[in-house]
């Protein structure tokens, strides 16, 4: 793993209609790296994502993305509801040269991974609870077996249990594959378990406050480790300042 | 087979309570021969002799033939034209505040003006039945269409971008399901009037169809004839409803099933 031809954003600034949402962003998650972008709501986190994947055109500032596929998981599940949960992860196969076969079996075999079975496979999203939409795009998106994968809140809808073995599918698959990963979340927690390194935004226009390396290999954190990081890092002062307005209002 | 296509005209386990609905409308109607008389409300007996009638002497069939070429051209040329130029200006912002005034204006002018209009430009071919239905019901599957094509899931489009789908499946399995469950039962509108303003232009253009025979009928002060006329439209507006129609929204549909609202 070193850290040439990696994701690199350099002086990156946005705007909406108007206003900065974010400036002054620099940052490089090298190859097979795993990032998380932490702050308050409000701070700009899925503008970043977005220009980070390339889904945005940032106002100013360049952005390094020597990857082959990206692959995202939005906030929103967002699928198909004329689609099954199968045709939802065969979807996102549509840009890849494969056969029908081919893209049914991945998909198949990629719900079930997420731990959903034949017999959901076939639902409608309206037919499937919230974390089960959750599932199935996350499913769609390792499905097109990403170089880089892009997580906005992608457990943020799960319940305790699922969203860490969900965390460690994610975690495993990208160790195996090498896959660069970015992930937003407002949960420490997460930030913890899988990133090897953090930047927090805060304020308006969001910047960078606060850059944090968590060094113990993703697969030795126990739940001791986890807990004492969190403590470490919520004690800083520029988290705690980063979050402050949030708490206070 | 044919068990099939009735179970299919009558739709299925409702059919009870439809033939229920009919019967009642057949009652009132037979009472309403009997207080009324022959003259202003021909028996649903008579009315049926009327129409074997003119099943018999050989006017049913071209009648029908010349209604449903008249009433389908025009439907077909407004379907085309109306969800082009809809979908068009559902994604551009000047092609829609441009067409719209345009469609409400057409909206605006009653569906008879239309028919004397393309009289007198088209003369009593029936290229005026057919501009005449395709002006009428247009403006109608347009305003479908635009606001379909409008509302399609911003999240979705940012989605099939992030996964780099293809322009062709991004059509077909985006925009489509989406401005189809917009287009759809405006369809059903406009073949419905497609029908009508075919046979008010046959009517007074006397060039053949249901509207001529109407026309015949009233000139010879026929009551049953009229309204074994009126029982023809009626027939044909409900077949092409049942097979056309709405198989096509069954068909595209089917994820709805089990929806709040839907019937599973």
């Amino acid at each position: 793993m070193n850290g040439e031809g990696g994701l690199v954003a350099g002086g990156v600034a946005h705007g909406f209609a108007g206003t900065k949402v974010l400036d002054g962003i620099d940052l490089r998650v090298p190859r097979g790296g795993v990032l998380a972008i932490l702050g308050p709501s409000g701070a700009g986190k899925t503008t970043l994502l977005h220009i980070l994947g390339g889904l945005l055109e940032p106002d100013a500032g360049r952005i390094d993305r020597p990857f082959e596929r990206s692959a995202f998981v939005f906030q929103d599940p967002l699928l198909l509801p004329w689609r099954t949960a199968r045709g939802n992860v065969v979807f996102g196969l549509a840009g890849e040269r494969l056969s029908r076969a081919e893209r049914l079996a991945r998909a198949r075999s990629m719900l079930v991974k997420v731990g959903l079975g034949q017999g959901d496979a076939g639902l409608y999203p309206h037919q499937l609870s919230g974390g089960m939409k959750k599932r199935v795009a996350l499913a769609r998106a390792l499905a097109v077996l990403p170089d880089l994968l892009l997580l906005d809140e992608a457990f943020s809808a799960l319940d305790v249990g699922l969203s860490r073995e969900m965390q460690q599918l994610v975690r495993l698959d990208a160790q195996e594959r090498g896959v660069t990963v970015v992930l937003v979340t407002h949960d420490l927690s997460e930030a913890v378990r899988l990133a090897d390194r953090a930047v927090v935004l805060a304020g308006r226009p969001g910047r960078i406050v606060a850059r944090l390396a968590i060094d113990r290999p993703a697969r030795l954190r126990d739940d001791a480790f986890v807990e004492a990081e969190i403590r470490r890092i919520a004690a800083l002062d520029a988290i705690r300042d980063a979050f402050r307005p949030t708490l206070s209002g | 087979m044919p068990r099939l296509s009735w179970r299919r005209l009558t739709g299925g386990g409702e059919r009870r309570w439809a033939m229920l609905g009919l019967a009642v409308v057949v009652a009132l109607w037979e009472i309403g021969h009997r207080a009324y008389g022959d003259f202003v409300l021909p028996s649903p007996l008579a009315t049926l002799a009327a129409l074997g009638r003119l099943a018999a002497g050989g006017e049913l069939g071209p009648a029908v033939a010349t209604t449903a070429r008249d009433a389908l051209s025009g439907f077909v040329a407004a379907t085309l034209a109306g969800s082009f130029l809809g979908g068009l200006a559902g994604r551009s912002m000047p092609v829609r505040a441009m067409l719209q005034p345009i469609a409400t204006m057409l909206i605006g002018v009653p569906a008879i003006a239309w028919v004397v209009l393309s009289l007198l430009w088209f003369g009593s071919s029936g290229l005026a039945a057919t501009f005449s239905v395709a002006v009428a019901a247009g403006p109608l599957v347009f305003a479908a269409a635009t606001q379909g094509t409008r509302t399609v899931d911003g999240g979705l489009r940012t989605m099939a971008r992030a996964f780099r789908v293809p322009l062709g499946a991004r059509i077909v399995d985006v925009y489509l399901p989406h401005v189809l469950s917009h287009l759809l039962p405006a369809l059903g509108t406009a073949l419905a009037m497609s029908w009508k303003v075919a046979v008010m232009a046959e009517l007074l253009s006397g060039a053949g169809g249901i509207g001529d025979g109407l026309a015949a009928a009233r000139a010879e002060v026929d009551t049953a004839k009229t309204m074994a006329w009126v029982v023809v439209v009626v027939a044909l507006l409900l077949v092409v409803e049942r097979l056309i129609i709405e198989p096509a929204r069954r068909h595209f549909e089917t994820w709805r099933r089990g929806l709040p609202g839907e019937a599973a």
